[in-house]
């Protein structure tokens, strides 16, 4: 178990490459919290229960993500900004497959 | 004017432990809350989802901690002010506070507690451009008056349980209601996601999906909406309407709370964690997720531990002649403002022969 790097361009459009725990149970939003890359109440507002989509994202690389839940599904429909490679950040957990993994932070809505 | 001990700002569980610490100090408490029932996030975005880290509890819903919350400070009678959103604050000469809610109700109380937890809770707006324009003049994002829509051609937009209860709803008060949502999947209560199937069958309700409302256009009010179905020429359909409600959840806000003169750090208010919670307006405080200090976490246990505190500061500083010693329930009881009372039975003296 080792740390992966994570591409994640912030809503400023800054992009930083950050180290992000493979061991912790960690996922995206948290990893986004973390490093304090989107003020504090703006993001992971419902704490990670697919609930709210303030940790939406676009994954821009090519890796292969596990498959939306019905509530992250359902979460996405009712969302602002949503493109076909939108995710919440929530539900994408932390693993040595995702190790130069590039995305974007959706804008506040 | 509303006149209590305790101002609290915020019903959720800390606001609501609050009322309890503050009514074993004979203090009592008056709530206002943006959103219409108590009970803030937990009753507004995940009153069916377990926690596990309230003490004492193995598990317990959201919603049941709310109502046990509830009924624990049942005794201490607390007024509350719902559906308003707390706006401005002003220092009377004599030390107290005055708050006034958007709707102009008027609270004066010696100490304000702020419990707002990420803020207010205000409508997700769709992204539509004049949107604006046609707000309270066809648009509306919170159902208040139901009548208001009686035999006019409804629009809703969502695909939650709010969308599909209103859709209900109004099927028996509009001339027309139709649902408009991106996919043909809901997620709702099983027996509102069918009872819109009947509706749909039976031609009370329109549904239109997967589609999306892209435009409004009107002169003075909102006369008429486009719709997109997927796959659709991309002029839409044009849709007559009456009224548009989107109904696409809510998202918090720390709103004017902000602009009280009160120190913010990270979208949350500062106070003195090594004494009582105070921010730095001495009379005013700030407990649960609405705080900040070093270490600080967003829990509902920390929440409880900081309205505790609060209320023996809050104490003090209301009767700051008076000698106190804090006292266990079980030894003390609890005497609610109603006349009741709640004691640990008596041990029974009886010899044994």
């Amino acid at each position: 178990m080792s740390d992966i790097k994570i591409n994640i361009t912030d809503r400023e459009g800054v992009t930083h490459q950050v180290d992000a725990p493979t061991d912790m149970n960690m996922n995206l939003m948290e990893v986004v919290r973390a490093y304090e890359l989107a003020p504090e109440g703006t993001v992971g507002i419902c704490g990670g229960m697919a609930m709210c989509a303030s940790c939406q994202c676009y994954v821009n690389s090519a890796h292969e993500l596990p498959e939306k839940s019905d509530d992250e599904d359902a979460m996405l429909a009712e969302a602002f900004y949503v493109e076909d490679n939108s995710r919440l950040g929530c539900q994408i957990h932390m693993t040595q497959d995702l190790d130069g993994l590039e995305v974007v932070l959706a804008p506040e809505s | 004017m509303i006149t209590t001990d305790i101002l609290i700002i915020g019903a959720g569980p800390t606001g609501l432990f609050a009322v309890f610490e503050a009514g074993l100090l004979q203090l009592k408490c008056h709530l206002i809350d943006a959103l219409p029932q108590a009970g803030g996030q937990c009753s507004e975005i995940y009153p069916k989802k377990p926690i596990y880290d309230i003490q004492g509890f193995p598990e317990v819903l959201a919603g049941n901690l709310v109502s046990n919350l509830m009924e624990q400070i049942k005794p201490f009678q607390p007024g509350f002010t719902l559906g308003e959103r707390a706006e401005t604050i002003k220092k009377l000469a004599d030390g107290t506070f005055v708050v006034t809610t958007n709707k102009g109700t008027e609270h004066s109380a010696p100490i304000v507690a702020i419990a707002g937890g990420l803020g207010s809770f205000e409508p997700r707006k769709p992204l539509l451009k004049n949107l604006s324009d046609f707000e309270d003049k066809g648009v509306a994002y919170i159902i208040k008056d139901p009548e208001v829509y009686r035999g006019q051609k409804v629009v809703i937009a969502g695909g939650g349980d709010s969308a599909l209860d209103w859709s209900i709803f109004l099927a028996d008060v509009a001339s027309e209601v139709t649902l408009v949502h991106r996919r043909n999947e809901f997620r709702g209560a099983l027996d509102s996601v069918e009872k819109v199937q009947q509706l749909k069958n039976q031609g009370k309700i329109n549904l239109i999906t997967p589609a999306e409302v892209t435009g409004l256009s009107g002169g003075d009010t909102l006369e008429s909406i486009t719709i997109k179905k997927a796959g659709d020429t991309p002029e839409g359909i044009q849709l007559k309407v009456d009224s548009f409600i989107p109904l696409f959840g809510l998202s918090p806000k720390l709103g004017p709370i902000a602009d009280w003169g009160l120190e913010i750090e990270k979208n949350a208010i500062k106070v003195d964690n090594t004494l009582d919670y105070q921010t730095n307006i001495p009379g005013i405080y700030a407990i649960g997720d609405v705080n900040t200090y070093p270490g600080k976490l967003k829990l509902i246990l920390c929440g409880f531990h900081e309205a505790t505190l609060m209320c023996q500061s809050a104490y003090q500083r209301i009767f700051p002649d008076k000698k106190y010693v804090m006292k266990y329930t079980t030894v003390g009881g609890v005497t609610g403002f109603d006349g009741s009372k709640k004691e640990a039975p008596k041990a029974v003296v009886k010899k044994i022969e």
